[in-house]
């Protein structure tokens, strides 16, 4: 049973946050928070079978946040120290002073209750730091030999990410929290050149899980089966037709689905995009604040659901970086909008409007030494209670396309236009699958594109599936997250040949 | 962290070779939104990182602090011991002690935007009474790394590297206009001219039409031509290209260094002594990659040609992949520079435009084939139509995608090159110098609604 770190508990965290606090207070601060945040990361990539890096290394740090004279100040630091978070507290105020003529919404924070003293681990059988690298670069490297066996095989790059997440939080009005968290995201991308100089590439489908190494032995995940399916699949893919632009049926496999989930309402749905605090960034969304409760998203089937809940979701805490209790909610019901993800400002700021005025749970900062943004929870599109196979939904396309595996992604600043591609993508005649189809993708506008949702697939088609890297805010802050869906199927999509795209 | 770290850390080193980073990043920073600060932040962040070699294995390790400096030597020989030959293993590079190696890292504090925070906020309450609202962030970093080799190598290098973006927004459909400069203390941002150019912007949106999908004669500025540039050299590894998976391949094994890529006189470059990009003049590595290699920590950059009068002259080159294909040592530099020896203003290319687009800048960029390093994105905060030699409205947003390998041979104008903010990459590859191109058929794939 995983145990929170000796490592991270010899930090003087509530020694350091309860000099913070105080000396934050005595700064003239009317909310105070002290985060302790440790990342241990180990990433290791391997190039045709030969360990090409391997980094491990440990980032730990301290963070002062406090509300002077209604406006933020936060400052953070490698060093943790008592004497450091008093330094850092007075620094916050220093800060909070040089930014308050710039201010002009006070900031207030939505309530919560205090949770004293709480313990939270993620759900993981063995901590991937345990095992000697040793062990996995000879795992790794035979995933990479049993391809590069293949004639159809060229080139095998093989990474993988690790992450052992800490945060100690302690607030002003008594909240403290201690959590762990795992992730793991592996990657085998196989390669195939071609003697005429063209190349084509398929990566694995698996997704980035909050597990620990049992996950690359056949927990959640069948390796074997995918890496022995591989060659095959890439040397059809590499003989393919070029797919006739023109519009289709999709029958989006979650492996595909879950990226477009993240992209046209994972991040529509924050209300600070939908407030347009990131207007000179990430961008903002089209699901306007107004529209709350009448925008039609999408058609009735849509159901999507706002998590921090879910066991190996990449989002899934105990409490957020706001000292607030993990929870689910809906964002969209019977294809309405009808919920936010929201931090405690945000929840205050627009109470009446949400109905509300408690924040549920989004806060979230990468490291110590950035603020906690609103970030996203696990959004996951709900699957039909006795819903369709793949192969039943399949069965009902006349013309269409099974698109497997998630590649490149692009969305517009109001998460209207997007555009998608994948890794294999298999055309559909008469409710069967014909064979491999290549320089697929596929661009519609949010609302007509989940309009055109035909069918979600039952619960035995759902998957988690994810991302570690998704970007927002400056100074530039990432996220993990994780999106489960069904298989679904959408009408009549604008579908393109990237080769002609190309002007080829 | 500190040059005494490095000394420390060295002198606990038992492994056949050592290079040890230590790095301190000093950054403040201002966030605002519809006309009020949103975030705001000072940071202090420490690393070292010890690399050890034992029988040409390589282990690698790295830490915030250096409380336990010894643990830390010895888990990254313990990794080296247990690894295997590295692909690019070779000799470190030697070097001298250079003698400001000692210094301390600079202080950074939050004064150092005083007197822009003043101007900003006299632009925000000017954007409040004309009914505009602005957004934007403002950072200021002073980054400094200390490295050091068992092979003699003493290198120190401090730089600050500041960066403002604005965005303005109006009532009318659509209205927005972006600005950004890069700097390196400040007292070259001029928030009032910013504040004019994107008023000026706004003001062309007076007049809106809507335009179809299609290929267009396109002035891309120098924004949107840096993220297009700094994505094509993010393909420019020679291993990859030399294994035949890059836009830069040829069969058999080669590459094509050597091929027109774009006009005569053309010149894509990259180099550490810039005065107007100045970049850290040695390479750093804490892991190795198609890119870069941890061997080469300290050898010095110099300044490399990219492309070459118009032809593909380098591609980065580690001293393994050179060594191995036999091709000149061409290590990756923190900064780029595209000239085609151009002297006209994006205005004064407005002036000789019949019929096209003025971009502002590109968003969203990402690969959809590698083959032929097709790129998808959207334009962003002004999209403008240009009749008879002037902006006459503001037009829809679009979706492109076009190759940047391509397209630069289709360029039928450079213009000046000038220091830019690249804005997709912005917080990454700040160090840009760019002209404004004319493209006779860029590729708007489909029209985006967005704002």
């Amino acid at each position: 049973v995983p145990a929170l770190d000796p490592a991270f508990l010899a930090l003087p965290l509530r020694e350091a946050a309860a000099t913070g606090l105080t000396a934050g207070a005595e700064a003239g601060a009317s909310h105070v928070d002290v985060r302790v945040q440790r990342l241990r990361g180990q990433d290791l990539s391997m190039r045709d079978g030969r360990l090409e890096s391997l980094h491990d290394g440990v980032s730990a740090g301290l963070a002062v946040r406090v509300v002077v004279d209604g406006t933020w100040g936060f400052a953070s630091s490698s060093v943790v120290t008592v004497e450091e978070a008093a330094r850092l507290a007075r620094q916050a105020a220093d800060v909070a002073r040089t930014a308050r003529p710039l201010n002009a919404d006070p900031v207030e924070l939505a309530d919560e209750p205090v949770h004293r003293d709480q313990t939270w681990l993620s759900a993981y059988d063995i901590d991937p730091f345990e095992v000697e690298p040793s062990q996995k670069t000879a795992l790794l490297g035979e995933w990479s030999r049993r391809l590069l066996g293949s004639p159809d095989v060229s080139h095998v790059d093989v990474s993988l990410e690790q992450v052992l997440e800490q945060t100690f939080y302690a607030d002003s009005a008594g909240t403290a929290t201690t959590q762990q968290r795992v992730r793991m995201q592996p990657r085998v991308l196989a390669t195939r050149v071609d003697p005429s100089g063209s190349f084509e590439s398929m990566r694995t489908t698996a997704p980035p899980v909050g597990r620990g190494w049992e996950y690359l032995t056949g927990t959640g995940w069948d390796w074997d089966d995918e890496l022995d399916q591989l060659p095959e699949r890439l040397a059809e893919k590499a003989r393919a037709r070029s797919v006739e632009p023109g519009r289709y049926d999709l029958v989006l496999d979650p492996t595909n689905l879950w990226l477009t989930i993240h992209e046209s309402v994972g991040h529509a749905t924050e209300l600070d995009r939908a407030l347009g605090y990131e207007a000179a960034y990430a961008g903002t969304s089209f699901a306007t604040l107004d529209r709350l409760g009448t925008l039609r998203y999408g058609s009735p089937v849509m159901h999507v659901t706002g998590d921090r809940t879910t066991p190996h979701g990449l989002s899934t805490v105990g409490f957020d970086h706001e000292g607030v209790a993990a929870q689910e909610w809906d964002l969209v019901r019977d294809g309405v909008l009808v919920g936010y993800q929201l931090d405690r400002r945000m929840a205050r700021q627009n109470a009446q409007v949400l109905g509300g005025g408690r924040s549920n749970g989004c806060a979230y900062a990468d490291s110590h030494a950035h603020v906690p943004l609103q970030r996203m929870p696990n959004v996951s599109l709900q699957p039909a209670a006795g819903g369709p196979s793949t192969q039943e939904l399949i069965a009902g396309v006349e013309r269409g396309i099974y698109v497997v595996g998630d590649k490149s992604w692009s969305i517009d600043m109001q998460r209207y236009n997007f555009q998608f591609t994948g890794q294999r993508f298999y055309e559909i005649r008469a409710g069967r699958l014909a064979g491999q189809l290549k320089d697929v993708a596929y661009q519609a506008s949010t609302p007509e594109f989940w309009g055109s949702l035909d069918a979600v697939g039952g619960p035995s088609t759902y998957l988690l599936g994810g991302a570690f890297n998704c970007g927002k805010g400056q100074p530039g802050q990432i996220a993990p997250v994780s999106h489960g869906c069904p298989v679904a199927l959408f009408r009549d999509v604008s579908v393109l040949n990237t080769a002609q795209e190309g002007g080829r | 962290m500190s040059a005494d770290v490095v000394e420390r850390a060295l002198a606990l080193s038992r492994a056949d070779g050592c290079v040890v980073v230590a790095g301190e990043t000093g950054r403040v920073d201002l966030r605002w939104a519809g006309n009020s600060l949103t975030t705001d932040g000072a940071a202090r962040d420490l690393s070292v990182v010890v690399i050890s070699v034992v029988d040409g294995a390589v282990g690698v390790r790295s830490a915030s602090s250096a409380d336990d400096l010894e643990d830390l030597v010895r888990a990254s020989e313990a990794a080296a011991r247990a690894g295997s030959p590295a692909q690019d293993a070779g000799p470190l590079v030697e070097g001298p002690a250079a003698a400001d190696f000692g210094e301390p890292a600079p202080a950074v504090s939050i004064d150092v935007l005083d007197r822009f925070a003043r101007e900003l906020g006299a632009s925000l309450s000017g954007a409040r009474s004309d009914g505009l609202r602005l957004y934007g962030y403002a950072s200021h970093t002073v980054s400094t790394t200390w490295l050091g080799s068992s092979t003699g190598l003493r290198l120190r290098h401090s730089a600050p590297t500041g960066y403002v973006e604005l965005t303005a927004k109006d009532d009318s459909p659509g209205g927005s206009s972006w600005a950004g400069t890069s700097t390196r203390d400040w007292t070259d941002v001029d928030v009032p001219a910013l504040d004019a150019e994107l008023r000026r912007r706004l003001s062309w949106g007076r007049r809106r039409v809507d335009l179809p999908a299609g290929r267009y004669e396109t002035l891309l500025p120098p924004s949107a031509v840096a993220d297009l540039m700094v994505s094509t050299y993010w393909h420019m590894a020679g291993r990859d290209a030399a294994e035949g998976r890059s836009p830069f391949s040829r069969p058999g094994g080669r590459t094509r260094v050597g091929e027109r890529l774009g006009p005569p006189g053309l010149a894509l470059r990259g180099d550490p002594h810039d005065p107007e990009l100045a970049t850290t003049p040695f390479a750093v590595a804490t892991s190795s990659s198609s890119m870069s290699s941890v061997f080469d920590n300290g050898l010095p950059l110099a300044a490399t040609d990219w492309v070459a009068d118009g032809q593909l002259a380098a591609l980065v080159e580690t001293r393994a992949t050179a060594h191995e294909r036999a091709v000149p040592v061409t290590p990756y530099v923190h900064n780029l520079s595209l000239d085609g020896g151009g002297t006209a203003s994006t205005d004064e290319m407005v002036a000789c435009t019949e019929r096209g687009l003025l971009l502002t800048c590109l968003w969203y960029i990402r690969e959809v084939d590698p083959q032929t390093l097709l790129l998808t994105g959207l334009t962003r905060d002004g999209v403008f139509l240009v009749e008879e030699g002037e902006v006459v409205a503001a037009v829809n947003n679009f979706r492109f995608n076009d190759s940047p390998v391509d397209l630069l041979g289709r360029v039928t104008e450079v213009g000046r090159a000038e220091r830019t903010l690249p804005r997709e990459m912005s917080d990454y590859f700040t160090w840009v110098r760019m002209p404004t191109l004319r493209v006779p058929d860029f590729h708007m794939s489909s029209v985006s609604q967005a704002s």
